[in-house]
């Protein structure tokens, strides 16, 4: 076990290094530098003035050269300065992921229960199949922006029972009010994977001829659901559960914008489309690793969760 | 119960007749910096617009005036005086008195030292001020009253009473940061770190509180001398999705959408069109002019009588009316109507597609088969039309435009790019081959030298500066360009000016199409709010908003 986690970490490891150095590529070769743009806006910049906030800004050295003075400042633990906000990239983030944590956490538990509640009455009622399948098809066709402009005008335009947007200045029970329409909105748009996954897992897991004996024996429907069927249903519904804490830090860029909330999602698309590589990077390397970890965790879980996967490479 | 009902309305009376305290504005953009002379931004420009007054403005008349300075200098007055520079070349020497008890949110006089500060400050170019000009040509700063500052410039222009960007800088809070580490001061100054800081603000409110990238909370500067504001509070909210934003102003989250960062034109009109009683609907024309720059380099564009043919195949008139309401006034060069130098005589392009007919057959494009015209070498007249890629207004005009020119015979094939690459690759290094649809933001009486003079073509050698991207060269504008803001006298510029709109009419380096409207959307119980059109933002003169009674 402890030979599979060194592994893995030097993977990640490995990856991280790899990945800042392709989205440093791509970004700095972007068309169009910061001083490009500024130039395009304001005529009162002279040529004199783009040489000189090239070089104020670094832009006038080799994009190499660059990238191993980035990549020597961050592994010193200074993440340096955001261009675009000219603030400390650290100043910017932990809030940022702090909003995002919070909305798309209560939104994935949300969309986790209400689902696992959903594939399991499909499992255990047949009958409700298919109103089960037709729920997970609607929330997973229905576009992101669409239900959130829906709820909007609903709830805080039509009803005035809720914020159409933005973030409680007065935090307490004023700050869940701003977050019921953007977690109904993701939690929504989460239901779909969750329910379809649970439904699959747990209907085969009813089917196995263990869970047979039990109900023969007596046992009532819910034990066996639980108790039984839900351990076995499991390693599929942890996997999902990984691959959606890569989402949790990423952000919801569309449910952001929509409601007007800072939030991850936001703050990597602009420094991307800002070209502010300090505050890209470090987003995207947080991205990277917690989606890694993550993943390493789900495979241990799952280890711990199935005896057969524990000889395993 | 019932005298806990009546105990319940009798609270509730009073504060029902209370004044309005607070003002919620949005707006579509948030600040990348609070600092006055870093960076130029509309979001900024707003909010601190509030927050701080500058030496000089444009007023709402559009007219050159005092902002926290006693009087204009004029070389009538002696506060400008024409001077020789110390290497021989004609000068100016220029005073400038802060007004008296002008006071720092914490206390602290405005004072002469400020404005040194912020010229040392400007004056170091590693400080990373964005343009240099200014600062490089005021050459020497004297003062010899504590309100008093001259600055002695090597170059004398018609504006030498417009201080511009140059703002006074709190000496107190802000001289020992930047003198401590000069290439650091942009990150390290008190308007990133400490924002809320009192001291850094000089206008009727301060920074009370900051969301980053949500918005700013402002409160009264207990300070200022001049008229006392009418609101407690401001909150100025950021929503750069504008559905979002008119989802905002319906759910009476925010009180207002401010014009100058508010919503687009067509948006304002269907709003206007749905709830046009619950708000008051202000649409104010503008600086921003909107026009095609046409790529004189292509040998198809290079004859004037195909340019001449492209407008007035161009039904501009009606598409105004059509799809903006006949809110934006057509454009007949690139002054606006607004501007005093404009000439209401300029030569005005009518919709007349026989005469584009006529002009093109002179030009040696004759009909062919396909509709399409070829020259004597059987080449079809075809161009290609760019524009920022997304821009709904932009690709619907581009629509109806290029239906006309395919009625006058000439194809276009429409290219659009993502802004980003458009503005910042393609139009800047003058890599498109035909037409370019985008808009200009000037100020009032702006010498268009950037655009149109023969100089400011960008190449490699100009580090890509310069914005004549259509690559005009005409030795009579150039002439006229470079008089211009040498000409002191209105009365003698006026004649420059008339004629730099008729050779640009003439000519049509780029085809005018109409200058901007802003769309204000204020609350009915809000009176006072006074759009300019130009730079300065109506938050300038906000201690005038006030609750209607």
């Amino acid at each position: 076990m402890i030979g599979l986690i060194a592994s893995r970490l030097a993977q990640i490891g490995l990856t991280l290094a790899a990945l800042s150095f392709a989205a440093f590529l791509l970004i700095g070769l972007m068309p169009g530098d910061p001083i490009a743009l500024a130039i395009a806006g304001d005529p009162r910049l002279s040529a004199e003035d783009a040489a000189r906030l090239r070089a104020l800004h670094g832009l006038d050295t080799p994009i190499l050269q660059r990238y191993l003075a980035w990549a020597a400042s961050v592994l010193s633990g200074e993440f340096g300065h955001s261009r675009l906000f000219a603030r400390p990239v650290a100043e910017l983030l932990w809030p940022a992921l702090g909003s995002t944590l919070l909305l798309l956490g209560v939104a994935v538990l949300l969309s986790a229960a209400f689902g696992l509640l959903l594939g399991a009455l499909a499992a255990a009622r047949p009958g409700a199949r298919a109103l089960v399948d037709a729920t997970a098809i609607l929330a997973a066709s229905a576009p992101t922006f669409w239900i959130g402009i829906l709820l909007i005008i609903l709830f805080a335009v039509l009803l005035g029972w809720l914020p159409a947007g933005g973030q409680s200045e007065a935090g307490g029970l004023d700050a869940v009010r701003f977050l019921v329409l953007p977690v109904a909105t993701l939690a929504i748009a989460g239901l779909a994977s969750w329910a379809r996954h649970a439904a699959s897992a747990l209907t085969e897991a009813l089917s196995s001829p263990w869970i047979v004996t039990a109900r023969a024996r007596g046992a009532s429907l819910r034990r066996v659901l639980w108790g039984h069927a839900l351990p076995n249903a499991a390693p599929p519904l942890v996997t999902l559960a990984a691959l959606d804490a890569g989402a949790l830090v990423g952000g919801a860029l569309v449910t952001e914008t929509v409601f007007a909330r800072p939030g991850m999602g936001k703050l990597l698309y602009d420094a991307v489309m800002g070209s502010d590589l300090n505050l890209a990077l470090v987003a995207l390397l947080l991205i990277g690793a917690v989606t890694m970890a993550a993943t390493l965790s789900a495979d241990l879980a799952l280890r711990a969760i199935d005896p057969r996967l524990r000889d395993a490479p | 119960m019932i005298r806990a009902i009546l105990a319940v309305l009798l609270l509730a009376l009073p504060a029902a007749a209370q004044p309005r305290e607070t003002l919620t504005i949005g707006i579509t953009q948030y600040p990348a910096t609070f600092h006055p002379n870093i960076e130029s931004m509309a979001a900024k420009s707003y909010i601190l617009g509030f927050v701080r007054r500058p030496l000089t403005l444009h007023g709402q008349d559009w007219h050159l005036a005092c902002g926290i300075c006693e009087t204009l200098p004029t070389l009538e007055n002696g506060l400008a005086v024409l001077e020789t520079t110390p290497d021989g070349r004609p000068g100016i020497r220029v005073t400038w008195r802060i007004r008296e008890g002008l006071r720092w949110g914490d206390g602290t006089p405005v004072t002469a030292e400020d404005l040194r500060f912020a010229w040392e400050a400007g004056r170091a170019f590693e400080t990373g001020f964005g343009p240099a000009e200014f600062y490089r040509r005021a050459y020497e700063f004297l003062s010899s009253h504590p309100r008093e500052a001259t600055l002695r410039f090597d170059r004398v222009t018609f504006e030498y009473a417009s201080a511009g960007d140059f703002q006074p800088l709190p000496a107190h809070l802000e001289r020992a940061i930047w003198e401590a580490d000069r290439r650091a001061y942009r990150s390290r100054t008190r308007y990133e770190t400490d924002t809320t800081n009192p001291g850094l603000w000089n206008g009727p409110w301060r920074i009370a509180a900051v969301q980053p990238g949500a918005g700013v909370t402002l409160e009264p500067n207990p300070h200022w001398n001049g008229p006392a504001p009418a609101f407690r509070r401001i909150r100025v909210l950021t929503v750069e999705n504008t559905p979002a934003l008119e989802a905002q102003l319906l759910s009476g989250q925010i009180d207002m959408i401010a014009g100058e960062l508010g919503l687009p034109l067509e948006q304002a009109l269907a709003l206007q069109r749905r709830a046009g009683e619950r708000f008051r609907f202000h649409f104010q024309p503008g600086l921003i002019y909107e026009h095609i720059d046409l790529n004189l380099d292509n040998p198809i564009l290079a004859d004037r009588r195909v340019r001449q043919a492209l407008i007035l195949s161009a039904d501009r008139a009606q598409i105004v009316s059509r799809l903006f309401d006949g809110r934006q006034p057509v454009a007949h060069s690139n002054v606006n109507p607004l501007d005093g130098v404009h000439d209401a005589n300029v030569r005005q392009w009518p919709f007349d597609p026989a005469r584009a007919r006529a002009l093109l057959e002179e030009a040696g494009w004759r009909q062919g088969p396909d509709g399409i015209r070829r020259n004597a070498a059987g080449e079809r007249l075809v161009l290609d039309f760019m524009t920022t890629a997304g821009n709904r207004s932009r690709e619907q005009v581009q629509q109806v435009l290029a239906a006309g020119w395919r009625q006058a015979g000439i194809e276009v094939r429409i290219r659009n790019e993502p802004p980003r690459v458009f503005f910042s690759e393609t139009l800047s290094r003058r890599r498109y081959g035909g037409l370019a649809m985008f808009a200009w933001i000037s100020s009032p009486e702006s010498v268009p030298r950037s655009t149109l003079h023969s100089d400011e073509i960008p190449t490699p050698e100009r580090n890509w500066s310069g914005q004549n991207y259509t690559g005009f060269r005409h030795p009579r504008m150039d002439e006229l360009l470079e008089r211009l803001p040498e000409t002191l006298r209105r009365e003698d510029r006026l004649p420059l000016w008339r004629e730099v709109q008729a050779i640009y009419a003439e000519e049509l380096p780029a085809i005018p199409l109409w200058f901007r409207a802003d769309a204000h959307v204020w609350p009915l119980w809000l009176e006072g709010v006074r759009p300019t059109g130009h730079l300065n933002p109506s938050s300038l003169w906000a201690e005038e908003w006030r609750p209607r009674r």
